[in-house]
């Protein structure tokens, strides 16, 4: 089975956001940059998977500058075979990172493309189904259970206070939702193993896209709350503020 | 100008609330752009809910029925909409796990991108902008969509349902040929059907202050007696398996945007504090009142939760036998 992982880096979950001086981006001075926590969910799968059908090989693939190697690196660690970065310092819209990837992902003739349901930092949720369609393959998103038998993927995926059971067959790209699985960390003979695996730079160039962004802010501090009183003779005064004050229940 | 396009979405013939928000938004782009509304929902057999329409919004609704359409049907969809999109300025989807599934798709085909769980949108020089949470709250972005039409999903919870007299009629439309290569082929709905954290209008969030999973019933009494909310969690208590990953609430979970959101035994880290800071009315609960969740907390109350809980349960108990 040939798996590809499409990668991001991304600032870490608890980084301080600081607005940077154009106004459109963050200041990363400071900043732990991380793998995307929903794409170690694909890395995990990629590499539990090839490992369980006892042949293949996985592949990441990352957009991004240089900065990104090492984001490249960790996935090596954890266990994938080799990695390929798509060398820009664009900030392309997702439709042109769409592009990027699909462009990359047709040379490499997978039986299984897998990336997190959606990055961290930009929230685009979009990526893969915009690749698949790119591909003109079939695509599950925010997978949180996967089974593949027969060249048949039956994947669970919660949709507001249900669940789909959603089937589709190979080759397919799936994204993937946090409880998939419990990604790895790298043991110290993987980082090892990492620094000697293939990883290709190709430099790309980004099309124009469709989002002009006009400003990045940091969202309004909310008005001061209170604390009404301590304990649970307090309720009372809470129950009356939420009635009459907040208007709220 | 084109008209705008809002999608709907229905589940067991019935509906789904945000579908009128999305109605709305639209409205609210409709209105800048002085044009109409057009919504789409695709089924089979009677919808209930579509004669409400109107009165949200809409001039038009147009109802795509195909057997495969009583469940979402990706290909089906998108196949309908990309023939459709051309003629509209602007399609509009909620930001749902169905949104989040078919935006991309229907954006592919139009060679363009989806701003994503929006916030606001206002139409300038004829052009969308939409502002949109970013970084998980942590940031606002505003964007201008310069494709033709421009696609956007809003986020549920955020856009109020107005009241129109539009007229809101109904009229079939075709469906095209596709061939359907991803198929749900079950649905799977919990007993009691529950409420989901994203979409409730009241939301009550367990943490690590519960002390263990079995106490969570502490919590589900109290969004019981409140009526109409959901159970929430807070990512430490979801790492340990108390709790299903779809109650997660913040980064890595979901962005909650309810009227009311009682934060129980949860300290704030960061990230659960981005997932819902734009609550309209947020209440802590904690013993410790140097905790971060009283920084974004309208109300607070400091102490132990298995005494001050039972008794908000039963003084909100006590309120609504009264009416």
């Amino acid at each position: 089975m040939k798996i590809a992982v499409c990668l991001k880096r991304v600032p870490d979950t608890t980084a301080k956001i600081v607005i940077a001086g154009d106004g459109v981006s963050i200041d990363p001075a400071g900043v732990k940059f991380v793998p995307n926590p929903y794409d170690e969910y694909a890395i995990e799968e990629a590499i539990a998977r090839k490992a369980a059908a006892g042949e293949g090989e996985t592949v990441v693939i990352t957009l991004g500058t240089d900065a990104s190697q090492e984001t490249i690196r960790s996935a090596l660690a954890m266990g994938i075979d080799r990695g390929v970065l798509l060398q820009t310092s664009d900030h392309p819209d997702p439709a042109a990172v769409a592009s990027l990837l699909a462009e990359e992902l047709a040379l490499g003739e997978f039986d299984l493309i897998l990336m997190g349901k959606m990055a961290v930092d930009d929230s685009q949720h979009q990526v893969g189904p915009q690749v698949a369609e790119q591909l003109g393959m079939a695509c599950i998103t925010a997978v949180a259970h996967l089974d593949i038998e027969g060249g048949t993927i039956t994947a669970e995926r919660e949709i507001e206070g249900a669940v789909e059971v959603v089937r589709c067959g190979l080759p397919a790209v799936i994204t993937c939702d946090k409880g998939l699985n419990t990604p790895r960390l790298p043991a110290l003979k993987g980082i090892m193993a990492a620094k000697k695996k293939p990883l290709d730079i190709k430099p790309v160039t980004a099309g124009q896209g469709s989002f002009e962004v006009l400003s990045l802010t940091l969202p309004p501090d909310r008005p001061p709350g209170r604390i009404v009183g301590e304990g649970p003779d307090a309720v009372p005064e809470l129950v009356r503020l939420l009635r009459t004050e907040a208007k709220a229940i | 100008m084109s008209p705008i396009l809002c999608v709907l979405e229905q589940r067991d013939g019935t509906l789904r609330r945000v579908s009128h928000e999305v109605v709305a938004a639209g409205r609210q782009v409709a209105d800048g752009m002085n044009t109409t509304v057009d919504a789409v929902v695709f089924g089979q057999g009677n919808i209930e809910g579509l004669e409400a329409l109107g009165a949200s919004g809409a001039d038009r609704v147009l109802v795509a029925s195909h057997h495969a359409f009583h469940r979402y049907s990706p290909e089906g969809q998108t196949a309908t909409l990309a023939g459709l999109a051309p003629s509209y300025s602007t399609v509009l989807f909620a930001a749902t796990a169905t949104g989040k599934d078919l935006a991309p798709r229907v954006a592919a085909r139009l060679n363009t991108s989806c701003a994503t769980e929006v916030t606001d949108i206002v139409v300038e020089d004829g052009r969308v902008v939409v502002t949109r949470p970013v970084y998980a709250g942590r940031a606002i972005q505003r964007v201008r969509l310069t494709a033709s039409p421009a696609v956007l999903s809003i986020r549920p919870n955020t856009f109020p349902v107005s009241h129109t007299e539009r007229p809101g009629t109904a009229e079939p439309i075709p469906v095209p040929d596709f061939t359907a290569k991803v198929e749900v082929v079950e649905v799977k709905e919990p007993a009691g059907g529950a409420l989901d954290v994203g979409e409730a209008a009241i939301v009550v969030s367990g943490g690590r202050g519960l002390k263990g999973p079995e106490n969570f019933s502490l919590i589900e009494d109290l969004a019981d007696a409140l009526g109409q909310a959901a159970v929430g969690a807070s990512r430490a208590v979801v790492d340990a398996g108390w709790r299903d990953h779809s109650a997660q609430v913040g980064q890595t979970g979901k962005t909650v945007s309810p009227g009311l959101y009682v934060a129980v035994g949860i300290s704030g880290a960061i990230q659960h504090l981005a997932g819902m800071r734009t609550a309209k009315v947020i209440v802590a609960i904690n013993r410790d009142k140097d905790a971060p969740i009283f920084k974004v907390a309208d109300y607070g109350i400091v102490g132990d939760l298995f005494e001050v809980v039972p008794r908000l349960t039963a003084e909100v108990r006590k309120l609504r036998a009264e009416g």
